[in-house]
């Protein structure tokens, strides 16, 4: 009873917080709402036993790429008028990707549904209860998949290289703190300790 | 937990509440005593006496401020969002008190056991961002919203080097459940994952004691302590994120901030230093023919007496260590810690392999 109350609690949560995303006016409200849209989601994902699944969704979308968004959208200086002007114009296209995800969806909820897919798909590679997701997960990904895992690897390696070649800029000309030399440094290499006689004191050729 | 009416809907709910509100309370009492304690040994080591005047030693001093602030007037700026003003600090206390259910006080005192226990502190850290980059927003000033813009690079770039330590700890344990992990640092000091973890994979420790450092510098940063609090740097930022809260949002900022401060040092125990083990055998004093209910005691006092040592030990860098200039913080973390904790990620993970392998 308390996983029904639950599942229709987050599902309820899961739609409307979409549709706030689009409806919102003011873009950090909407991406709130996606942040919220993304958690619902998590909490439905744990209520159908992939825990490890609902974690990663919360880490790497909440905890890392909805802060990107809200960081570029905090910082973006919004012109609200300007941003409806162009409503009209989109409408038609957006209409059309809309329509075409709908059709998609409907689609494969009815293969589904139909039992048409799920006749064919090849049965969970590892089937056996003692193991937990992370184990389960980790036995396909690193064996029957591995090559796969990697490329996704080595891709995500070439966005990042990309992103730091494009935001790496060497100006010349500029001092950067040199921690090492900051610390070697020591009363040696710093000053150096004259002997006066005194009396007669010393003329500024001398201590250079 | 075997009668028929605390596994009906009706007795698993109030069970649940139940424990949520004991473990709630009693951090919260605790969070109490340790702002105590943190001001008291900041005091101590700049040679003042701290706060002396509420109670005997100033012990109810902590309550005296909770009463202050929340008989205070709440002001909302006035081009504030005032929704999402008052709302990132309610969600700051409660992620806050929200990784506490998977943190297990003693055998079996533990109020969700999840498998995926450290991927759940994990996420719910993450969060932890939203309140003060939300708080930083809303209060449509500069001040805040640069301390909260400096405050969500810092998070994020921590949580990563946070993460690959705490995977270390998972490739030697085997396991993200924390009971396991505690249960599996039992018997003797050297058990520990910050000394190696036993017998078997002992040579670990020249790779997890400087993590356990690792952990506890990058704890630092993530609660945004000193040397670390450049979110709040009161020299350029006034006090960052949350220079326009009062009264009651600002106390439940703070109590957030303390409420992650111990969390903090529950998770340096848990991890590496062996959670609610003594270090020694415990069937030395007999313990296992203790019953239940006092050696559940016995571990959870021990639990305490780290938890404190680890906060004492944030309290001290407080008092002695300058705060870094944000270059600085930045090249700390993305230039030495990351890179530091990748390596050791491939060498202990090259270890286990090579173990299993029987190569070593």
């Amino acid at each position: 009873m308390i996983a029904s109350i639950a599942f229709y609690l987050m599902a309820t949560a899961t739609v409307v917080s979409a549709l706030l995303v689009v409806t919102a006016r003011n873009p950090v409200h909407s991406v709130l709402w996606l942040i919220l849209a993304f958690f619902s989601a998590a909490g439905l994902f744990v209520l159908m036993g992939a825990e490890f699944l609902a974690m990663l969704l919360v880490v790497v979308y909440v905890g890392a790429v909805a802060v990107l968004f809200l960081f570029v959208v905090m910082m973006l200086d919004v012109d609200f008028v300007r941003l409806r002007e162009g409503y009209a114009r989109y409408l038609p296209l957006a209409a059309i990707v809309a329509g075409v995800l709908l059709a998609e969806m409907i689609m494969i909820t009815l293969a589904v549904v139909q039992g048409g897919v799920a006749a064919d798909a090849t049965t969970p590679a590892v089937a056996t209860p003692d193991l937990t997701n992370i184990e389960a997960i980790g036995r396909v990904l690193y064996t029957d998949y591995v090559y796969f895992f990697q490329a996704a690897g080595i891709v995500l390696l070439v966005a990042m290289i990309g992103a730091i070649t494009l935001t790496l800029r060497h100006k010349p000309g500029i001092k950067r703190q040199k921690v090492a030399d900051q610390v070697g440094r020591d009363a040696g290499k710093a000053m150096e300790v004259k002997s006066i006689p005194t009396g007669q004191g010393v003329s500024s050729e001398e201590l250079s | 937990m075997d009668n028929g009416f605390w596994n009906s809907p009706l007795g698993w709910t109030l069970a649940s509440t139940g424990a949520a509100l004991l473990i709630s309370v009693g951090v919260l009492l605790a969070v109490a005593f340790l702002l105590l304690a943190d001001r008291k040994i900041w005091a101590g080591v700049q040679m003042r006496k701290g706060p002396n005047v509420v109670g005997p030693f100033g012990l109810l001093q902590s309550f005296a401020d909770m009463l202050k602030f929340v008989l205070k007037e709440i002001v909302v700026p006035a081009g504030a969002d005032k929704t999402v003003f008052l709302l990132a600090p309610i969600i700051t206390v409660i992620l806050a008190f929200m990784a506490w259910a998977v943190i297990p006080f003693a055998p079996g005192w533990v109020m969700s056991d999840l498998n995926v226990g450290i991927l759940y502190i994990f996420a719910v850290s993450s969060l932890g961002v939203y309140g003060i980059i939300m708080g930083g927003w809303a209060s449509n000033s500069k001040y805040p919203f640069l301390g909260a813009l400096r405050s969500a690079a810092q998070m994020v770039s921590y949580e990563v080097s946070i993460g690959l330590v705490i995977i270390n700890v998972i490739l030697l344990s085997g396991t993200m459940n924390l009971t396991s992990i505690v249960t599996q640092q039992d018997g003797w000091i050297w058990n520990w994952f910050a000394f190696g973890g036993g017998a078997g994979t002992w040579p670990t420790v020249l790779i997890m004691f400087p993590m356990a450092i690792i952990f506890f510098i990058s704890a630092l940063a993530e609660t945004n302590r000193p040397p670390f609090d450049l979110p709040e740097a009161e020299s350029e930022l006034v006090a960052g994120y949350q220079v326009e809260y009062s009264s009651t949002p600002y106390l439940l900022f703070m109590m957030g901030e303390y409420v992650n401060i111990v969390f903090m040092c529950a998770m340096i125990s848990l991890l590496f230093f062996g959670g609610w083990n003594p270090g020694f055998d415990v069937a030395l004093i007999g313990l296992p023919d203790w019953p239940q209910w006092a050696a559940n005691l016995f571990y959870l006092l021990v639990f305490s007496v780290k938890i404190v040592f680890w906060f004492f030990m944030f309290a001290m860098v407080k008092a002695f260590v300058p705060r870094y200039r944000y270059d600085q913080l930045m090249r700390l973390g993305w230039k030495i810690f990351l890179p530091t904790s990748l390596v050791a990620v491939v060498l202990v993970s090259g270890w286990r392999v090579a173990v299993e392998a029987g190569l070593i």
